[in-house]
């Protein structure tokens, strides 16, 4: 049984934290801003979600495993709000992605109803 | 030490805010690295938190960039460099940092760490020794805080004819932050919640007074942003936080002569209760309480007032 | 098991600071120092699990609600700084 636990965590745990190193990297290699809040929240969110995952197998039935679960629901709810506030206020301030190739509409990329 | 040279060198008061709350963060990885985790618990919710919040709501009030100064303050600079370095020459007396030998560490500590469990009972040592042991000085701490909030509305004052108009700021429009707005409503009583349970857990793990107060400020902070200043002040009025500011330190002021009027010393809670220990427990309940309703009202208020400041143009004609 | 996921949450706060430097607007720096958050609730969490002492959980609730509302913050910051609110506070 320990065994097995122990299996899940590393696996959990491993995971996480690929996500979460291309996450950083995608942060610093992708072209713009929209890109690179894809790459950041998506893998974070992911990556996030694993490591703690991995982290309550490890816990026992104590106080730890309420509170890291708490953690993880607040870090979902918490980081997706936040990474879709950002690019409500980027789109707001007047930063537009960079697209290729030709649109009809005047308004660059940004999507017509917010 | 390179965020605080630049925090000095920089004129944007923007970035130097952020560099600030870094440097919070910073400091809170140090102590929890030298395992002093309710003093990073504090130092992470007041200075990464609450600080960089209200240094951006009064950043509102002022100009960004940070104007020159158009003389040389070479005087000053001398004085402030021969008193540091006379207080350096004092400090060389001083035994090292973490000299075993020194007599914090002989006496004063040891005392602290050995009695705390049979005088007072409570796991967190660090609870016991600021709650009781030098529950004065948490007492003067409160007061200060106190004091803070008193000067931010001295100085900016609400006159009672804004105070009629306030009433009428309606909710603004809801399909602007839609998703926001849904999201706080979800979390703030889980925050409210949370900051409840760091209050009373403050016994038995990393917590307290002043984490909690911050906390329940930073949410109803939360709420003032995404709202508004109308809709917020609905529910906590001005004139009922400015109770909760003075009640705070006037509970914590009552223990200390409700246990003077029972017989013992001022803030000695052994007398609290017909058993010692069961009255250290209920005096640094209500003390803790005490200082987390300060806290809390203290750092609502500003940053009310701040923001207040910001919409008052819309008023006055 | 933990050492290797705190290196690896360690590399990617280089990599957040290295944008939060870098980045040519704005707002890169303000997904950049969220994304340093995020890790630090995670990096706070794991070394919990490492040094044994589980207390490291409360900080992290607390820094995750921290992040969150400090971001709000800045950014309804820049929104009232760039141009005239749209809406009331």
């Amino acid at each position: 049984m320990e065994l097995i636990l122990d299996i899940l965590s590393w696996f959990f745990l491993l995971g996480g934290s690929f996500f979460c190193v291309t996450g950083g990297v995608g942060l610093l290699r992708f072209p713009e801003f929209f890109s690179r809040i894809h790459a950041a929240s998506l893998t974070d969110t992911l990556g996030a979600g694993m490591i703690l995952v991995g982290l309550m197998f490890q816990a026992g039935w104590g106080l730890v495993l309420p509170k890291l679960i708490l953690i993880l629901l607040f870090s979902l709810i918490a980081g997706t709000t936040a990474s879709h506030a950002m690019a409500k206020a980027a789109l707001k301030s007047g930063l537009q992605p960079k697209v290729v190739g030709n649109l009809e509409s005047d308004s660059g990329g940004a999507p017509s109803n917010s | 030490m390179a965020t605080a040279l630049a925090i000095v060198r920089l004129n944007d008061l923007f970035a130097v805010v952020m560099l600030a709350g870094i440097y919070s963060l910073l400091s809170a990885a140090f102590f929890v690295d030298l395992n002093a985790v309710d003093v990073a618990f504090t130092e992470a919710s007041v200075g990464a938190g609450i600080s960089t919040l209200l240094m951006l709501a009064s950043l509102k009030l002022v100009k960004r960039h940070e104007e020159k100064t158009r003389y040389k303050p070479l005087l000053a600079l001398g004085v402030v460099t021969i008193t540091g370095a006379l207080l350096i020459f004092g400090t060389l007396d001083m035994p090292h940092f973490g000299d075993p030998d020194a007599p914090a560490h002989q006496h004063v500590a040891p005392r602290y760490i050995e009695d705390s469990g049979t005088e007072i009972g409570v796991p967190n040592i660090v609870t016991s020794v600021l709650a009781s042991y030098r529950g004065f000085d948490t007492l003067g701490e409160t007061v200060v805080i106190f004091t803070a909030g008193l000067g931010v509305m001295a100085l900016l004052l609400v006159s009672r004819r804004t105070k009629e108009e306030s009433k009428k700021l309606v909710p603004a429009d809801m399909r602007q932050q839609i998703i926001l707005r849904v999201v706080a409503k979800m979390m703030l009583p889980l925050i409210l919640l949370f900051a409840l349970y760091v209050q009373f857990h403050g016994d038995y793990g990393p917590g307290g007074g002043f984490q909690a107060g911050v906390i329940f400020a930073a949410g109803i902070i939360l709420y003032t942003m995404l709202f508004g200043l109308g809709v917020t002040q609905r529910v906590f009025k001005p004139e009922l936080i400015a109770l909760l500011t003075a009640s705070g330190v006037l509970i914590y002021a009552g223990v200390g002569v409700a246990c003077m009027l029972l017989g013992g010393n001022f803030l000695d809670y052994s007398m609290l209760s017909h058993d010692p220990v069961h009255g250290q427990h209920l005096g640094i309940l209500l003390v803790e309480l005490g200082v987390g309703i300060t806290v809390a009202a203290v750092m609502i208020t500003i940053f009310h007032k701040f923001t207040w400041r910001t919409v008052k143009h819309k008023y006055d004609k | 098991m933990f050492a290797v996921t705190a290196l690896a949450i360690l590399v990617v706060m280089v990599l957040a600071l290295a944008r939060a430097f870098l980045g040519p607007t704005l707002y890169d720096r303000i997904l950049a120092v969220n994304n340093f958050g995020t890790k630090t609730v995670l990096l706070l969490a794991v070394m919990g699990f490492l040094s044994g002492r589980p207390d490291f959980l409360d900080i992290a609730i607390v820094y995750v609600l921290i992040n969150f509302i400090s971001v709000i913050g800045i950014l309804r910051f820049f929104e009232w700084s760039t141009k005239e609110p749209v809406e009331e506070a």
